[in-house]
């Protein structure tokens, strides 16, 4: 009898590799870049390339999880606000006298702390959707930053905090390196766990995942708790990079991250995208950002560009697919 | 013999689970039901606090002062009622604000005698435009509005800046006859409140009147059927967040006739207590629900909210997270009020 192999693996193909999106984005990318080199002489230099990195990448740690959310078909809006909450908290127990380590993980655990809230709030009231869940919860951890800290700055952190926002390992920044620790497990996380695999079905359906075993909520409150932290993260890293921090630092935040996590191929419809694609976004963003600073484009001209691309972003793949419906 | 006899065991039993039925009306069944009035009822209760902690809450003064404040909020809790009931959201209303009250502003600025009720003409078409974009990007490309609108907020917020260059357009660059809309009064009645009023009686008719009206709640209670049942849900949504445009625009004018000053980041965030208003007033996140009713009250215990914390000495700060917390507490009760309806009309269904 003649044995058939079944591999549950699709055979590997050139061109569905090469037709990816994360290609298109790799793309894009040089395409920023030789736009960059063209309009400033001072773009190209390993050392403006590499602090450039330094800029951008402190909210490029809520990209990671809020992968995950977006595959799952929610979507967090409040991780902005951790932020803040996180960072005027640990500023505010750091000038009563509370020594810096220990602030620090506090922040770390404030972050965390509000990521389960929204998780479960989310998970015990279903008829709620995640987006009205996380604009409240954006609405009150913001309010709580204020509470504390009015409209005061705070600051003056020790000497050694500023490390990890403007510190170098040898040449490579130390924000970078985080950066790519954090990245390699949330990789992992997603494409070689059984909890990643579960939130892909859990993107796709729901139901049908929850009638198979998967246990959803858990899941799902594990997910918000993670964005949680990485906000938290975030705070540390934004903190130490600014030296001081108000109520209203990371305005915005939430745009900027949903939009590189769209523009990295995940589709807001869930339960498609890969974590190397919003990975690339963040780079992308970064450097278009860095580049047009050079040359003196006005903050709110990027503000119309980064909306643009957002739009642009989630578009695209709508359009794909209205085509192929008509055929 | 035995037919009948089972027929008068089954009629018992009926009657019996009908009366039970009767008696476990949840507490948050009758709260679906008197909403409205529990909304009033806490507003009265909220104006008694207040006024005992400080006289002047009641004056003459005061309460016009909230009434204008809260005249703007309800205008546009209107168009978020719709946007809401067809299961979206619209963040962008903020920027939309700001951006057709500063071309508003600058208009008047270069033509001074244009007359006032051009200038509401403009704004409001301005804020149309807007609202035409985005609904063409949530209708047409199937984008979720969360993700639309928070695009869009940053477009129309760069535009308004790059607009003005930055700048701000002062109460000096303003005629009399611009600044005069918010001041001015129609039969007896200030003009933002008279606005208000008519917009309310237009869009009660308009919802509950109409055809088109009666559409966007099926079309938000359940969209495919409301599709098999030939309704265009694309025209609907589009109209939906054309309406929400169009009265973002008219507020801005208003808001920016009302503070004598346009600036880039006019009402930045203000959307939030839009929201805050209709889902205070009973608009059903979930979709295909809400009524003006509600959302009028909704919209006057937040301008109370507003108006009262600075006149009990709560600081400014904690303003915001009140605001939040309101919003938090009132969409749980919703969800937990529907979940008590959903349980009542299942035990209605077992007989």
């Amino acid at each position: 009898m003649e044995q058939r192999i079944v591999t549950n693996r699709r055979p590997f193909s050139w061109k569905s590799f090469l037709l990816q999106w994360e290609w298109m984005l790799v793309l894009i990318f040089i395409g920023i870049n030789i736009m960059n080199m063209s309009l400033s002489e001072y773009y190209w230099s390993f050392d403006s390339l590499r602090d450039a990195t330094m800029t951008f990448l402190d909210k490029a740690f809520i990209v990671l999880p809020m992968v995950l959310i977006i595959i799952l078909g929610d979507i967090d809006i409040s991780v902005a606000s951790i932020v803040a909450l996180a960072s005027v908290i640990m500023a505010d127990l750091y000038t009563m006298g509370v020594p810096m380590p220990l602030a620090m993980l506090i922040c770390l655990a404030v972050g965390t702390l509000c990521g389960f809230v929204n998780g479960l709030l989310i998970v015990k009231f279903k008829e709620l959707s995640a987006v009205i869940v996380t604009l409240s919860t954006m609405i009150i951890y913001r309010g709580i930053a204020y509470i504390i800290l009015e409209d005061q700055a705070a600051g003056k952190f020790p000497d050694w905090f500023s490390f990890l926002g403007w510190g170098y390992v040898g040449p490579v920044p130390f924000i970078l390196i985080v950066f790519a620790v954090f990245a390699a497990a949330f990789i992992l996380l997603l494409h070689k766990t059984t909890f990643g695999r579960r939130v892909y079905a859990m993107g796709n359906n729901i139901t049908a995942s929850r009638f198979s075993g998967v246990q959803v909520d858990k899941i799902k409150l594990i997910v918000f708790t993670l964005a949680g932290f990485m906000a938290a993260v975030t705070a540390l890293f934004l903190t130490s990079r600014m030296g001081s921090t108000r109520p209203n630092v990371a305005t915005g935040y939430e745009l900027d991250v949903i939009a590189m996590v769209v523009l990295g191929g995940i589709s807001t419809a869930g339960g498609k995208g890969k974590m190397i694609g919003a990975i690339l976004a963040v780079f992308l963003i970064g450097f278009l950002r860095y580049g047009l600073g050079l040359v003196n484009v006005p903050a709110q001209m990027l503000l119309i560009i980064l909306g643009l691309l957002l739009i642009v972003a989630v578009m695209i793949p709508k359009i794909k697919l209205g085509k192929q419906g008509r055929i | 013999m035995m037919p009948s006899g089972t027929k008068v065991k089954e009629v018992g039993t009926t009657m019996e689970t009908t009366i039970v039925e009767r008696k476990k009306q949840t507490f948050s069944g009758s709260v679906a039901r008197f909403r409205e009035l529990g909304l009033l009822g806490f507003i009265l209760v909220l104006c008694t606090l207040v006024q005992l902690r400080n006289p002047s809450f009641l004056t003459l003064e005061n309460v016009n002062d909230l009434m204008t404040n809260t005249a703007i909020l309800s205008i546009l809790a209107v168009g978020m009622m719709l946007v809401i009931v067809t299961r979206g959201i619209d963040l962008s209303i903020g920027a939309t604000l700001a951006l057709s009250g500063m071309i508003a502003a600058l208009t008047v600025s270069k033509f001074p005698e244009l007359h006032p009720l051009l200038a509401i003409v403009i704004g409001t078409a301005v804020g149309l435009a807007c609202g035409i974009v985005l609904g063409f990007l949530v209708s047409r490309f199937g984008i979720l509005p969360i993700i639309a609108t928070l695009g869009m907020m940053n477009v129309f917020r760069g535009l308004t800046f790059m607009a003005s260059g930055g700048k701000w357009v002062s109460a000096h660059q303003m005629p009399g006859s611009f600044k005069s809309i918010a001041t001015g009064s129609i039969l007896g009645v200030n003009t933002l409140i008279f606005i208000a009023i008519v917009t309310y009686i237009v869009f009660y008719y308009f919802i509950s009147h109409t055809r088109t009206g009666r559409q966007i709640y099926a079309v938000g209670s359940n969209p495919e059927s409301a599709k098999i049942s030939g309704i265009n849900n694309e025209k609907i949504l589009w109209l939906v967040y054309s309406i929400m445009g169009g009265l973002s625009g008219l507020a801005g004018v208003l808001w920016v006739s009302k503070f004598a000053s346009a600036q880039g980041d006019t009402a930045m965030g203000y959307e939030l207590s839009v929201i805050a208003a209709c889902v205070l007033g009973g608009v059903s996140i979930a979709g295909g629900s809400g009524k003006i009713s509600g959302i009028i009250l909704g919209s006057i215990l937040l301008g109370i909210l507003n108006n009262a914390l600075p006149l009990i000495n709560v600081s400014p700060f904690w303003q915001t997270g009140i605001q939040g917390s309101i919003i938090l507490v009132a969409v749980i009760i919703n969800a937990l009020v529907k979940r008590g309806v959903d349980r009542n009309n299942l035990m209605r269904r077992k007989i």
